[in-house]
């Protein structure tokens, strides 16, 4: 990194553009280009490009994982535990062996240690094997023979809590702590099957609540969501003597490449990762996972290339999944609404995994002295959780957003009106505003005012994400003698069209068209580039993408200015062209600035530096920007109080993520997180047999996902939030856009039937509950 | 969706699924193996042609084969997609004789001799389908998975009612996941594409 020393002072403009716009002073590193201006001065940022691999997903000429097929190729299958708890006293793999079609099995049980001999879920993976076709695998995988000793398990969360139920982990064999994105806290007390708390605090919350003159207290309920990602997690192995080629459906190369290298002993320039098409992951892909591990080690052992790609009902049951979590909330407030305390206590269970939490919403949002938090992670025999699109504020906003809609209640207040007392972020209270113009907040009803069975209502809620970066973040951008630019990064397009919006910031910084840069992602063998995970691969990514463009610009301004008979800094790219900014016909061809080149190819590889002005912290090579991402979402649903049926008729989502790179993107990525978080507030469901420990729904008809018939009008307004802090000052979107969505149709079905629902998802049942139209419930 | 006629892959295993849900099989089981792998020694090979987007495709498939399978393996069309493998997501649809149909719930030795449309097919000679290129537009898609089937399924339906509502689009496509959400931005597609393609 430049010596600070030679870091100069540039003005940028910081805050919401058509709100309020002022210049400030930030030091940057001595290479580094100019601030950019709002996005109405720019030609390329922030206008609507298609994303570059459009027309190869509408061909169905992109190759996906599953769609790699190296010459020998056999197809590994995974067995898997049909037992929820039981010791693996045996596995017998003679009969399979004997099996010619089959090349080669792995275990995924030690038997030699008996501490981990043990199964702890049903779908544990016990085993594995490639064989020459899938059929030959699936009835290969039935000739191996396991010696189960069953024990006794649980499933429920409430039910593990209890001192007397079935214990998932024997004493000191729970896990420590994990890595990956949430990093669990390590060393924390295991009581049973309960772990932790993890606390956090500032003030005093008894004193707090004791002042207060307003006390909410409620308990919050969410459930185990799926990412049903519809390309199943795979990956196809290659092992060979010379190196490790692993094409995954990934969201992090980079990453996976490390973990393949730790895992089998490899240098890390002897393996390669590479993903192309990549069919979702939602956090779940983060990591090389044991479909993974075991995939390669069948490989290895085979000597041939193996693909082994999950089936849905292993992909439902054992690919990650978000925890559930169960979190009581109490809020103090005065009477004019200031907040004296917060203090929530959640209990989450991860499976036999971690981080069951409800993140830092409760903690961050708003304005209080007095915090506490107690998050305790609950084991129970089922797979273990992962990250999902904003783990932990997602069902933390569930609870929180609607326990701040209680204390407006209680205090008679309008819920926008309270948020304004104690919410201190100028962005959200610009969000409410435009937010409650568009819904029509000013004509919004008392809960339960509609006469008839068919009651409408509308509710808001907020949101609350760090803007996430990873600092080793490189890429490479090469401009040719023939004019031709290209941009190469291992980091993967997850379907957020990331590779169009590296092309608009090189295209915008050397005056050209994005269609005129070549754009190769997804492959280890280019620089190493971040992880699509935390809503940071724009952040991370751009401005490297923008100074490396930049950096070649000033090399060729060199070159042309000879020509031209011009100094190097009179010269700007723009329209296709190097000329001089105040004699435009001064001037050449992009292209023919190019052919100046010495040698064939100018290249500058870039990695992403801190934010100007920068980090809040920095964990490892990922960072937190100074200031948050937020969004502000409304919902008007429509309640059939005879069939309990909610409709969300409505959502305004009003969202900030720095500046907006790409409309047309963002607009996709802002609706996926309004379906998926509607789809989480009213279908989503992952239900397991408390008998057997199965899941009865591992599928896609009985696990519910919304359809395109359920779909609300969807209004997104994106603010232009301006904060200086990099070359692209881009951040991200894909989970602050996730947050909001359940609490605030949550709150608009109480403003429809005046009757609190705090469990997820709200089905119909679950309405006619509440509406004591259920004999014996409610 | 399936085929009205013949034998479909839904009747030979709706009860051996829930057979296997019963029975205490693990229910990872692949369905077409749970019910196949008891019968399936020796597989039965078929010589069959297939007529894939205008062209006779002559293979050899197991009765088991399914019309995915085929596609995907021997034929080497992946842009169909297999996502759920059970007809509960429409990503793997294709058109037989212009009908939007799940070839994972198709067997290859039903389809005789109807014409087969992949998503490899939909664009003529290089030139997009007017669906394909308002998708482009309008971004409706975001990982891509589900792309091919959804694009198959609104061109059906443009070519059977020229004039759709967005009731008619979120009908057609009514059968299909998209986790990323690409709903809205489908139905826009869908939409602009009937107008350009009135012209």
């Amino acid at each position: 990194m430049a010596d600070s020393s030679a870091r100069r002072t540039e003005t940028f403009p910081v805050g919401v553009v058509g709100v309020a716009v002022a210049e400030e002073p930030r030091q940057v590193p001595p290479g580094d280009p100019p601030p950019l201006p709002p996005n109405a001065e720019l030609a390329v940022i922030g206008r609507p490009h298609p994303r570059l691999n459009a027309r190869a997903k509408v061909t169905g000429a992109i190759r996906y994982t599953a769609d790699v097929a190296p010459q020998g190729m056999l197809i590994g299958r995974i067995l898997r535990s049909p037992h929820a708890h039981a010791e693996v006293r045996a596995i017998d793999t003679k009969a399979a062996e004997r099996d010619p079609r089959v090349r080669a099995i792995v275990r995924a049980i030690p038997l030699d240690d008996p501490a981990q001999a043990v199964v702890r879920y049903v779908g544990q993976p016990v085993a594995a094997l490639a064989a020459t076709s899938m059929a030959a695998a699936e009835e290969a995988l039935r000739l191996i023979r396991v010696d189960y000793k069953p024990l006794p398990f649980v499933v429920d969360l409430d039910e593990a809590r209890r001192p007397e139920s079935a214990k998932v982990y024997a004493p000191g064999a729970a896990p420590g702590g994990s890595a990956g994105e949430l990093i669990a806290q390590a060393g924390l007390p295991v009581e049973g099957n309960v772990r932790g708390p993890m606390l956090a605090s500032r003030g005093d919350v008894e004193r707090g609540l004791a002042e207060a003159d307003v006390v909410v207290d409620g308990e919050y309920r969410t459930q185990v969501q799926t990412h049903c990602c519809l390309e199943p997690h795979g990956l196809v192995a290659d092992w060979r003597p010379d190196g490790l080629t692993v094409h995954i459906s990934t969201q992090f190369t980079t990453g996976v490449r490390r973990e393949l290298a730790r895992t089998f002993d490899l240098p890390l320039e002897k393996v390669r990762v590479v993903v192309d098409g990549m069919g979702g992951g939602f956090g779940s892909k983060s990591t090389l996972g044991n479909y993974g591990r075991l995939g390669v080690a069948l490989s290895r052992q085979a000597g041939a290339p193996v693909r082994l790609t999950l089936i849905r009902p292993e992909e439902q049951a054992d690919s990650g999944n978000r925890p559930s979590v169960h979190q009581r909330i109490r809020i103090g407030a005065r009477r004019d609404g200031a907040l004296t305390a917060i203090a929530v206590e959640s209990h989450g269970t991860a499976g036999v995994g971690l981080n069951a939490g409800v993140g830092s919403f409760a903690q961050s949002i708003y304005q209080c002295p007095n915090f506490a938090s107690a998050q305790y992670d609950v084991f129970t025999n089922a797979g273990p959780g992962s990250a999902m699109r904003a783990p932990g504020n997602t069902p933390g906003a569930w609870g929180m957003e609607l326990a701040v809609d209680e204390l407006a209640e209680r205090l008679s207040v309008d819920p926008l009106a309270l948020r304004e007392r104690i919410d201190p972020s100028l962005v959200r209270r610009e969000e409410r505003r435009i937010g409650a113009e568009r819904i029509g907040w000013a004509a919004r009803h008392a809960p339960g005012a509609d006469p008839g069975p068919i009651k409408r209502g509308v509710g808001m809620a907020q949101s609350l994400w760090g803007a996430n970066v990873q600092t080793y973040s490189f890429i490479e951008v090469r401009i040719a003698r023939d004019g031709s630019v290209e941009a190469l990064s291992s980091v993967q397009d997850i379907g957020t069209g990331v590779g169009v919006v590296i092309a608009q910031t090189i295209a915008e910084t050397l005056g050209l068209s994005p269609d005129q840069v070549t754009v190769r992602l997804g492959d280890t063998n280019y620089p190493l580039g971040p992880p699509s995970y935390g809503s940071r691969t724009t952040a991370s990514i751009t401005p490297p993408a923008r100074v490396a463009a930049w950096k070649l610009l000033q090399k060729l301004f060199v070159e042309a200015a000879l020509k031209l008979n011009a100094a190097p800094d009179e010269l700007v790219a723009r329209a296709g062209r190097i000329e001089t900014r105040s004699e435009p016909r001064r001037g050449m061809t992009f292209a023919e600035a190019a052919a100046l080149i010495p040698g064939d190819t100018l290249s500058v590889t870039e990695s992403r530096g801190e934010d100007y002005g920068g980090f809040r912290r920095v964990m490892g090579e990922a960072a937190q920007a100074q200031q948050d991402l937020g969004g502000v979402q409304f919902a008007e649903v429509a309640v059939d109080t005879e069939t309990g049926i909610i409709r969300v008729e409505r959502v305004v989502a009003v969202q900030d993520c720095g500046r907006p790179m790409n409309p047309l993107l963002l607009e996709s990525q802002i609706q996926g997180g309004v379906l998926m978080g509607l789809s989480y507030a009213l279908y989503e469901n992952r239900v397991l047999d408390r008998a057997t420990g199965r899941m009865v729904n591992a599928n896609l008809e009985a696990y519910k996902v919304v359809g395109p018939r359920e779909v609300p009008a969807i209004d997104v307004v994106v603010l232009e939030n301006l904060q200086g802090r990099s070359a692209t000052d881009a951040y991200g979107i894909a989970e602050p856009a996730n947050i909001a969505t359940a609490p605030a149709i949550g709150n608009a079905v109480y403003n429809a039937i005046g009757v609190r629902l705090r469990s997820l998802p709200m089905t119909p049942a679950a309405v006619l509950a509440a509406l004591g139209k259920i004999p014996g419930r409610g | 969706m399936g085929s009205d006629e013949g034998l479909s892959r839904r009747d030979l295993l709706s009860g051996s699924v829930y057979a296997a849900l019963g029975t205490g099989a693990p229910n990872w089981a692949l369905p077409a193996a749970a019910a196949e792998a008891e019968t399936s020694k020796p597989a039965s090979a078929h010589d069959i042609v297939l007529r894939v987007n205008g062209v006779d495709r002559p293979l050899k498939v197991e009765s088991r084969m399914t019309l995915a399978e085929a596609l995907r393996g021997p034929l080497g069309l992946t842009g169909t997609k297999i996502a759920c493998n059970r007809g509960a997501c429409s990503a793997c649809t294709v058109w037989l004789d212009g009908t939007p149909v799940c070839s994972c719930m198709t067997f290859a030795v039903e389809v005789g001799p109807r014409e087969v449309t992949t998503i490899e097919g939909l664009a003529k000679d290089d030139v997009l389908h007017p669906v394909q290129q308002a998708f482009i537009e309008h971004d409706a898609m975001q990982c891509g998975f589900c792309t091919p089937g959804m694009a198959l399924s609104v061109a059906a339906l443009i070519a059977r009612n020229p004039d759709p509502t967005a009731e008619d689009v979120e009908r057609a496509i009514s059968g299909h996941v998209c986790r990323c959400g690409s709903y809205p931005h489908v139905v826009a597609a869908t939409l602009a594409a009937a107008k350009t393609r009135k012209g």
